[in-house]
């Protein structure tokens, strides 16, 4: 690792009763990176994002964060630490206004005397929000949305954000807004970043890391860098044994 | 048309406790999915409070005695931290249960407080005299109102206000809508959920006490399951007004109150002693029409 990692998943397992979502997964984040997750449907992701951040209880493994172990913790808890989820579906709080929306993640701040500095700034790269403040968030647009959750969740003063398939039901001139917005925060402000996504080709032009995860394991991990050309992903993505394969029958162990 | 009246504002009076009791059950069901069935017992809890605990027939006033200014806050103080302990003793290690399984469990609390009033107070219902003196009549033009109805509306539209502004302008209150709406949403954003649970808790104990003292003043009477009744109506009035929405709490309350008492009013006097069969009646024709209640709220659907 050439950054020191701030967070470190060790051998995490998660399942939901009888079924088995993640069987084993290692990941780390250095700070100020921007790492992918990318998989297809039912692979594990959001759940790995949900179990960073506390929000299922793991079977075995551990989360560290900083070098401290968050894992067992609270949501509530982890979110005071410094780790913000933005969780797929977006789930904006629609009968209460923008503002409070984004209110909600300050609350919880022990440096009151910066936050209405951190309103304002963070407003600004989010200009829509800004004229809509009173208005109740469930009346926004699918992309304004996705903008209030990811401007929620910088009002946390996170360390590390994690974002679950900000592109989900997003017109493709949207998708591109909001990383072009998630970039930006991580030039400006020294975010770091955990995404998750279905497809490759947006990712690969801006994360650092990638991981490809499929049936609840990693498949590959390596460079974005190093994944831009060759079909190395594909084969982990669909499961491959090399591309001169049909495609592997699907069954899955258990 | 002056009977009409009269009917109308002892309509608005009943359904002022209907509304106050329901919206004590509406916040805890907003935020936990609990249907506090024990409600109704906190509302007992905060009237049996007044007096000299004793198997006598009448009743002792004690804390009932004390000027005003004490005597409010103490009782809220009681049912206040006998909701706290219900949460922290009952609710708090259930917090990953199942709804039916939460409710259950609000019964079991319901049947011991019954029991533990019993024991100490006996089973007879007693007298109790609380602010008789409001029971004189004001004079409206040709209307007769009983100061004690006006009071209790008075009262019931101050503490709408109260809670309505907490709900709207304070950081807690905007953190208890925000846990009501997508509790887990709101704890990835860093609000506490046992505070958040034990401030639904608390305040749902201070509505309960709020409706201890003017349902006791009306009726004069205390008995170990008087609070069981108004629970009942209470909890009909958050499902008609549309669970898990506090307007619809309040909505369903007066909604309940006014057919209760317009019936009353109304029926054939053969048919008054099935009043509340009617009353249930309506309740199933309305949910016929509404089955999410007069104001359905989106954050039921939303959660599952």
């Amino acid at each position: 690792m050439d950054t020191p990692a701030m967070l470190e998943v060790e051998d995490i397992h998660v399942s939901y009763g009888r079924l088995v979502a993640l069987r084993g997964v290692s990941l780390n984040v250095g700070e100020g990176e921007i790492v992918c997750i990318i998989g297809p449907n039912g692979a594990g992701k959001s759940t790995m994002l949900a179990a960073i951040a506390g929000g299922v209880p793991l079977q075995a493994g551990t989360v560290r964060l900083g070098g401290k172990i968050i894992a067992g913790m609270v949501p509530e808890a982890i979110s005071r630490l410094g780790v913000s989820l933005v969780p797929e579906g977006r789930h904006v709080f629609g009968t209460l206004t923008v503002a409070e929306n984004l209110r909600i993640g300050t609350f919880q701040r022990r440096d009151r005397a910066n936050v209405n500095d951190d309103f304002r700034r963070i407003l600004e790269h989010f200009p829509q929000l800004r004229e809509r403040l009173g208005q109740p968030a469930g009346r926004l647009s699918g992309g304004e949305q996705q903008m209030l959750v990811i401007a929620r969740a910088l009002l946390t003063r996170p360390r590390l954000v994690l974002v679950d398939e900000p592109s989900l039901g997003l017109a493709p001139r949207l998708i591109d807004q909001v990383y072009e917005i998630l970039i930006d925060l991580r030039r400006r402000e020294g975010l770091t970043l955990l995404i998750n996504e279905q497809s490759s080709d947006r990712v690969l032009k801006f994360a650092d890391r990638i991981y490809v995860l499929r049936s609840g394991r990693v498949q590959l991990h390596d460079r974005a860098a190093n994944l831009r050309e060759g079909h190395a992903i594909m084969s982990a993505y669909f499961g491959f044994q090399d591309r001169h394969d049909a495609p592997a029958s699907q069954s899955v162990p258990s | 048309m002056i009977g009409f009246l009269q009917n109308l504002i002892d309509a608005l009076s009943l359904g002022s406790l209907y509304a106050l009791a329901a919206l004590g059950i509406g916040l805890l069901f907003g935020i936990l999915r609990l249907a506090n069935f024990a409600h109704g017992d906190f509302i007992t809890v905060g009237a049996y409070a007044l007096i000299v605990p004793s198997l006598d027939v009448t009743a002792k006033m004690f804390i009932g005695h004390w000027p005003l200014i004490l005597m409010i806050p103490t009782v809220c103080i009681i049912v206040v931290v006998l909701a706290l302990l219900a949460d922290a003793l009952l609710f708090r290690p259930l917090r990953r249960a199942s709804a039916p399984t939460l409710m259950i469990a609000s019964f079991a609390l319901g049947y011991i407080i019954q029991n533990v009033i019993l024991m100490f107070y006996g089973a007879r219902p007693k007298a109790a005299d609380l602010w008789s003196n409001l029971s004189r009549q004001v004079e409206i033009g040709q209307l007769r109102v009983p100061q004690l109805q006006l009071v209790t509306i008075a009262v019931t539209i101050a503490l709408m206000i109260l809670l309505t502004l907490f709900l709207r302008q304070t950081s807690f209150g905007v953190q208890m809508r925000a846990a009501a709406e997508d509790f887990r949403m709101a704890r990835y954003l860093g609000v506490r959920a046992n505070f958040v649970v034990g401030l639904a808790f608390a305040i749902s104990g201070l509505l309960a006490a709020a409706v201890s003292l003017l349902f006791l003043s009306q009726t004069g009477q205390l008995s170990n399951t008087m609070g069981v009744p108004l629970m009942l109506f209470a909890f009909i009035a958050t499902v008609i007004g549309g669970m898990g929405s506090l307007t619809g709490a309040v909505v369903g309350g007066f909604t309940v109150g006014l057919i209760s008492t317009m019936l009353q009013a109304y029926l054939p006097p053969e048919l008054r002693p099935f009043r509340d069969a009617f009353v249930f009646a309506v309740v199933i024709l309305i949910l016929l029409y509404r089955p999410g209640g007069l104001i359905p709220t989106k954050a039921l659907v939303q959660r599952v």
